[in-house]
């Protein structure tokens, strides 16, 4: 059934509509204009006026066409879009959590101090890593956190030659963007035939100019990186650090740890890995975990515990300073504890186990007619190709936007970059054999569609209020307001 | 579908030589790959670019990608119609689609590109 089209709550707007009442004036009016300078004062301002009962549906309306993970399988590869406990929600939003203030003094607030130097433990022992700072607010703030690091420990040394960070090919964009913001040069690792780092090209591109490698393990491809030890000791030897992006944790909790391949540096996604709500711009959590030398330059405040009492030390002359004020998305904090602690160790082993065993199911189902570069088994994700179905003429994006009308939402496409027409999917542990075997079935069916009318899968999708949105027009001539031009 | 007057590099850039100076874009299989261009970005006339290094990026609704040099030398004229119509270069690549004018410092840099057979059999291995 095709949705119909929801207007703008301001195309709803009657002039003298009111969703309230106000009670009659108790105090004595005054005019504005004398109680505010002329500058002060807004002449217009354009609200839409509806009633109580508009709003209600309007955004009901808006609520019903959301794909989201509590509607439909959300295989949206590199995301990890896993079910988010509701009980976690319930914690998170206890009074005693919410109610606190930031600049409450240390004494009133042990207890969520107590809980983030828990997590900080939690995330440390799962890491493999000794110290955690659980300040960056985002993925990305975690990587940026960490080759500040990086780019500290160097500093600390008088070590200015380190001016480049290797990344792989097939790494996540944001690698390379933050080693250049941190004002690194950036040279690219290709990936060899397995489609994991070259270890030769490795080995002639490591000098005294390299800072550090950054590594996805398991990488985007879904693939473990086996030479992840050898390639340690190849960076350490040439005096470099290496990063580990935690993006891709929820393949191996409890069963790998990026300490004990020998990373010195990583940041974690609470709001992939550790069932945070995730997407919609945040909020979100992107703790760094490091090993005892790297600790000296982690963020301020630290949390520290003398016998009973937790304390935030900023007297910490090393740090490369605050990333957010005060420390960090708390409540997220509060999430990933509740999910940690609900787990266990066991619990999060078979996260894992049933991460990668579902992506390895699908892969297997579908590898016929959606080819696997990069045959092997995978971890919690794989990266397929739609490049024959291409040459039938409907592409991967295509594909994508098909299964929204099949009531999925659709994979990351086109990512990552080295493999053609790539459709990447990860099915997260959270999915039932039944929902994996439905959207088995709908990839099948696209398939088969493909050869028998490549021009309707093409111009999909049908069943949804907007069929192709005009991505070109909105990135040439972003229109970012609704009162006109 | 190869042009035959122009020289390719493994990066899908394209290089037309006529009078020392060398005018560069990429070749029609990129800009189906890359899909529609929303933006590029082009040095400065002036600018000095070295071959195999990146000399600006282009823009995708897909991603961003590095346009690398195939030769060395400085800018001379870069084609201004881009900044308004990115869409010349999925409209017409090895044409209105130009992207910079190269100065170049070592002709014998062009010996190591390919020719248009050349290429078509490096894009089918693809």
């Amino acid at each position: 059934m095709k949705q119909r089209q929801e207007p703008l709550i301001f195309d709803l707007s009657r002039e003298g509509r009111m969703g309230t009442t106000l009670p009659e004036v108790d105090v004595p009016e005054i005019s504005i204009e004398n109680a505010l300078p002329e500058g002060g004062i807004r002449k217009d301002l354009p609200l839409p006026s509806v009633s109580e009962l508009d709003v209600i549906r309007h955004f009901t309306h808006l609520s019903e066409r959301q794909i989201s993970v509590d509607s439909s399988f959300y295989p949206l590869g590199s995301c990890t879009m896993k079910y988010n406990p509701r009980v976690n929600e319930r914690i998170s939003r206890l009074p005693g959590f919410t109610s606190v203030h930031p600049l409450q003094p240390e004494e009133t607030v042990q207890g969520a101090l107590t809980l983030m130097y828990e997590l900080e433990r939690y995330l440390a022992e799962i890491a493999g890593m000794d110290a955690v700072s659980l300040q960056p607010v985002a993925g990305a703030q975690g990587e940026l956190a960490g080759m500040m690091v990086v780019r500290a420990y160097h500093q600390s040394r008088e070590d200015d030659a380190r001016t480049t960070v290797l990344v792989p090919d097939s790494s996540h964009g944001t690698n390379p963007a933050t080693a250049a913001r941190v004002g690194f040069q950036i040279a690219k690792i290709p990936s060899n035939e397995r489609g994991t780092v070259d270890i030769d090209a490795l080995k002639g591109m490591l000098g005294p100019n390299i800072a550090g490698l950054m590594l996805t393990n398991p990488n985007t491809l879904g693939l473990f990186e086996t030479d992840v030890v050898k390639i340690c000791e190849m960076v350490h030897d040439a005096g470099a650090l290496l990063y580990c992006d935690g993006a891709n944790m929820n393949a191996i909790l409890g069963k790998a740890r990026p300490g004990d391949m020998c990373f010195d540096v990583m940041h974690f996604n609470l709001h992939k890995t550790f069932s945070t709500p995730h997407g919609g711009g945040g909020p979100g959590a992107g703790p760094i975990a490091v090993k005892d030398f790297l600790k000296p330059f982690l963020p301020v405040p630290v949390i520290e515990k003398d016998g009973n009492r937790y304390w935030l030390n900023y007297d910490k002359p090393q740090s490369i300073g605050r990333l957010h004020s005060f420390y960090g998305n708390f409540l997220v904090m509060v999430k990933a504890f509740a999910y940690i602690r609900m787990l266990g160790a066991e619990g999060m082993r078979e996260v894992s186990e049933n991460a990668v065993l579902n992506a390895n199911y699908i892969m297997s189902k579908l590898k016929d007619i959606y080819p696997v570069p990069y045959d092997r088994y995978c971890m919690h994700e794989f990266v397929a190709t739609a490049k024959e179905h291409k040459k039938r003429g409907v592409k991967a994006l295509d594909i994508a936007k098909r299964l929204l009308d099949m009531g999925f939402h659709a994979p990351t496409v086109y990512f990552p970059l080295i493999v053609e027409e790539a459709l990447m999917i990860e099915p997260t542990e959270t999915e039932s054999k039944e929902t994996l075997d439905a959207f088995i079935q709908a990839m099948i069916e696209i398939d088969r569609e493909s050869r028998e009318d490549p021009d309707m899968v093409a111009h999909a999708p049908y069943n949804t209020p907007i069929t192709r949105v005009d991505e070109v027009g909105a990135a040439r001539k972003p229109k970012l307001t609704c009162f006109g031009e | 579908m190869y042009p035959d007057d122009v020289k390719y590099t493994e990066s899908h850039e394209w290089v037309r030589v006529a009078d020392g100076l060398a005018t560069i874009g990429i070749t029609d299989y990129a800009q189906e790959e890359l899909g529609d261009i929303v933006n590029v970005e082009l040095p400065e006339p002036g600018t000095v670019v070295r071959a195999h290094e990146a000399f600006g990026s282009v823009d995708s609704v897909k991603a961003v990608s590095d346009l690398l040099s195939p030769v060395t030398g400085e800018v001379v004229e870069v084609n201004e119609d881009l900044e308004g119509s990115p869409e010349l270069i999925n409209q017409e690549p090895y044409g209105t689609g130009w992207l910079i004018i190269v100065r170049m410092d070592d002709t014998s840099e062009l010996n190591e590109l390919m020719d248009s057979e050349a290429y078509e059999r490096f894009v089918e291995a693809e």
